[in-house]
């Protein structure tokens, strides 16, 4: 470019001769060459990042799969690494997510749904809007911190399944509400017109129409964000997770009348990520096999959940056609 | 929407059944809308809590220790007898990191943008976008055990004096990870970009790379620079990848091959332990996060402020 640049600088003082049509077409395919490396530069460099993904899935397959049996996921943690196993991980990862999900989902929907249906432009809405943008880059950690001052220790919920799955709840709402909105700009004006000619209100206009449309993206938002809040480790062991739970929380579904307790919410747990890094900061290294293993099923369950989004939003997006 | 649909009606005579039963709907119509109200409202009030909590313990720790030492000791000992409490240490490793990250992530997050909203196909483009969509999914502590068990070692076969614990590896995987969301913000920065524009390059005889490189990359600068700041936020914010690969001593250095803990790992380390609600060491988690969350706001806010300005051009 550089040199072309050059010649072209060069150019007025030899307008009356003009540059020879070999140097033309040698100057055009050195362009198309360059075009070519870079477009060649860009595919080498996400074949690099799809690559990490492989080399990091096929280090966990070898570390892991191993250790990968029945046992594994009925096992309560152990000191000796052959006998540890997931069991309490994985129910406090169920038991968690209940909770997250069941906070999260009605309010970043509603929160959604005001924002893009309801809300009329002035300052409120403008704070609101930049506060859900700003709250969606604010670390996880920190949502950890405010978890542990006020959670566990002036509302007193403990180092409880209520706290945790309440704290991972506030890390996703932004990202609920973002789909949410995202998912409900797609239906089109006329829409909503021809129900409001039709003599509706607001609001059955958004429950009979709006909602309905909009269900297959908002769902595909509120599964991506699930499956961040699964994944997230950080946050909870600043509540102070534990990491050797050998026991399980009371069932939530079964035993007397009314068949439904709530005495889960209050008891300590473990999750996935918490057990995997437990294993990993151990010395001894037979229990880094527990941990890739560990980590193979919090990916496999990441990558379903991911998968199903992505399968959910190509599928709406097909047949969806306004 | 100031949508008045029931004006007509009112001026037609209707029954007075139909009329309580307009009535009722247009009372739940309101409530609905301040239910739904008090949700948006609600992520108001989270912020604040963040800042209220953070604050009040802060304040806490800001009278025993004072700001300036707190800014200017190069020392981070607050579980020993001869206490320290010098954010400095904590900063630089922090800082470090972030800088290897985004040495790995801005080219590649920029070349990967410029590929997928330039170059590539779109077969190309729909099957590479999941992927690298799950590139951004999966856990940073999977990300973490990849550092510490996979690229350490690796690196150790080129650099045998490379301790076990050190800057560099989580820096690499953590940059490979912040690929994905530099680039797709700078994507649609760059889809942004009106098609006339890359027209009239084209009309001059520039090939792709001279219309990307000199018309859509400094069109679209302002949302490219954009997902650099919040890649940038995101990689001070990351706790898993470096608690577990970058160890967990403070250390005073710019070294990326010597082991170092951020202020994200000295949270994850002190929560750890058991700290007793009230004490000094409780406290200080609160200082540093503090420290963290006004970093991250300054970035994000840059961030937001530029993000914005690429929708108002047009």
């Amino acid at each position: 470019m550089a040199r072309l640049r050059a010649r072209s600088r060069r150019g007025p003082a030899q307008s009356h001769n003009p540059m020879p049509e070999a140097a033309i077409s040698e100057a055009l395919a050195r362009r198309k060459r360059r075009d070519g490396w870079f477009a060649l530069a860009g595919l080498l460099i996400m074949l690099a990042a799809v690559l990490t993904l492989v080399l990091l899935l096929a280090q966990l397959l070898v570390d892991g799969l191993p250790r990968l049996s029945l046992e594994f996921f009925v096992e309560f943690p152990s000191r000796f690494p052959q006998r540890a196993g997931i069991y309490s991980a994985w129910i406090g990862t169920l038991l968690v997510m209940l909770v997250t999900a069941f906070v999260a989902v009605p309010l970043g929907v509603a929160a959604g749904l005001y924002l893009e249906e309801y809300a009329r432009r002035n300052w409120l809405t403008d704070l609101i809007e930049i506060n859900v943008s700003n709250l969606a880059g604010v670390p996880s950690i920190i949502y950890g911190l405010l978890a542990l001052g006020l959670f566990v220790n002036r509302f007193s919920l403990g180092q409880s399944i209520a706290a945790a799955g309440l704290t991972l709840a506030l890390l996703i709402i932004p990202v609920v509400i973002v789909a949410t909105r995202e998912a409900i700009r797609a239906v089109p004006r006329n829409m909503r017109e021809a129900a409001y000619a039709m003599g509706t209100t607001q609001w059955q206009m958004v429950a009979h129409h709006v909602l309905p449309y909009s269900t297959g993206s908002i769902l595909t938002g509120i599964i991506i964000g699930l499956s961040r809040a699964i994944g997230e480790t950080a946050p909870v062991i600043t509540i102070g997770a534990l990491t050797f739970i050998a026991f399980l929380p009371e069932a939530p579904i079964g035993g007397e009348f009314p068949y439904i307790n709530f005495n889960w919410l209050d008891a300590p747990f473990t999750l996935l990520p918490i057990q995997i890094f437990n294993w990993l900061s151990r010395p001894q290294t037979e229990f880094h096999a527990n941990a890739a293993a560990a980590a193979l099923v919090l990916i496999a369950l990441t990558l379903c959940m991911n998968a199903t989004a992505i399968y959910l939003r190509y599928r709406y997006r097909r047949r969806v056609q306004w | 929407m100031a949508h008045e649909p029931l004006t007509v009606m009112a001026q037609l005579s209707v029954s007075a059944t139909t009329k309580a039963h307009l009535a009722k709907r247009q009372r739940v119509d309101r409530w609905v809308r301040r239910i739904l109200f008090l949700a948006a409202a609600l992520s108001v009030l989270v912020t604040v809590a963040i800042v209220y909590i953070l604050l009040s313990e802060s304040i806490q720790f800001f009278r025993q220790v004072p700001l300036l030492s707190f800014l200017t000791d190069r020392q981070w000992t607050p579980l020993f007898s001869d206490a320290h409490f010098g954010i400095l240490p904590l900063l630089s490793a922090t800082l470090v990191v972030a800088a290897i990250a985004l040495l790995v992530a801005v080219p590649g997050g920029t070349l990967v943008a410029i590929y997928l909203s330039e170059f590539a196909p779109v077969k190309v483009r729909d099957t590479t976008k999941p992927v690298l969509e799950l590139l951004g999914a999966i856990p940073t502590v999977v990300y973490g055990y990849f550092a510490l068990l996979f690229v350490t070692p690796l690196l150790q076969k080129l650099m045998p004096e490379l301790p076990g614990f050190n800057l560099l590896a989580p820096g690499l995987v953590m940059g490979v990870m912040i690929i994905p969301y530099i680039s797709s913000i700078s994507e649609d920065a760059m889809r942004a970009v009106p098609r006339q524009l890359r027209e009239a390059s084209y009309a001059m005889g520039a090939t792709r790379l001279q219309t990307a490189s000199r018309v859509v990359f400094p069109t679209a600068f302002s949302g490219i620079a954009a997902a650099y700041i919040l890649g940038m936020s995101r990689a001070i914010g990351e706790t898993m990848v470096v608690a577990i690969a970058a160890g967990l001593q403070p250390n005073f250095t710019m070294n990326p091959l010597e082991p170092a803990a951020t202020m994200t790992a000295y949270i994850v380390q002190v929560s750890m332990g058991d700290v007793p609600h009230g004490s000094i060491a409780y406290q200080t988690i609160f200082a540093v996060g503090l420290t963290l969350f006004s970093i991250t706001l300054l970035f994000n806010a840059l961030g937001l402020l530029l993000r914005k300005r690429i929708r108002e051009v047009y």
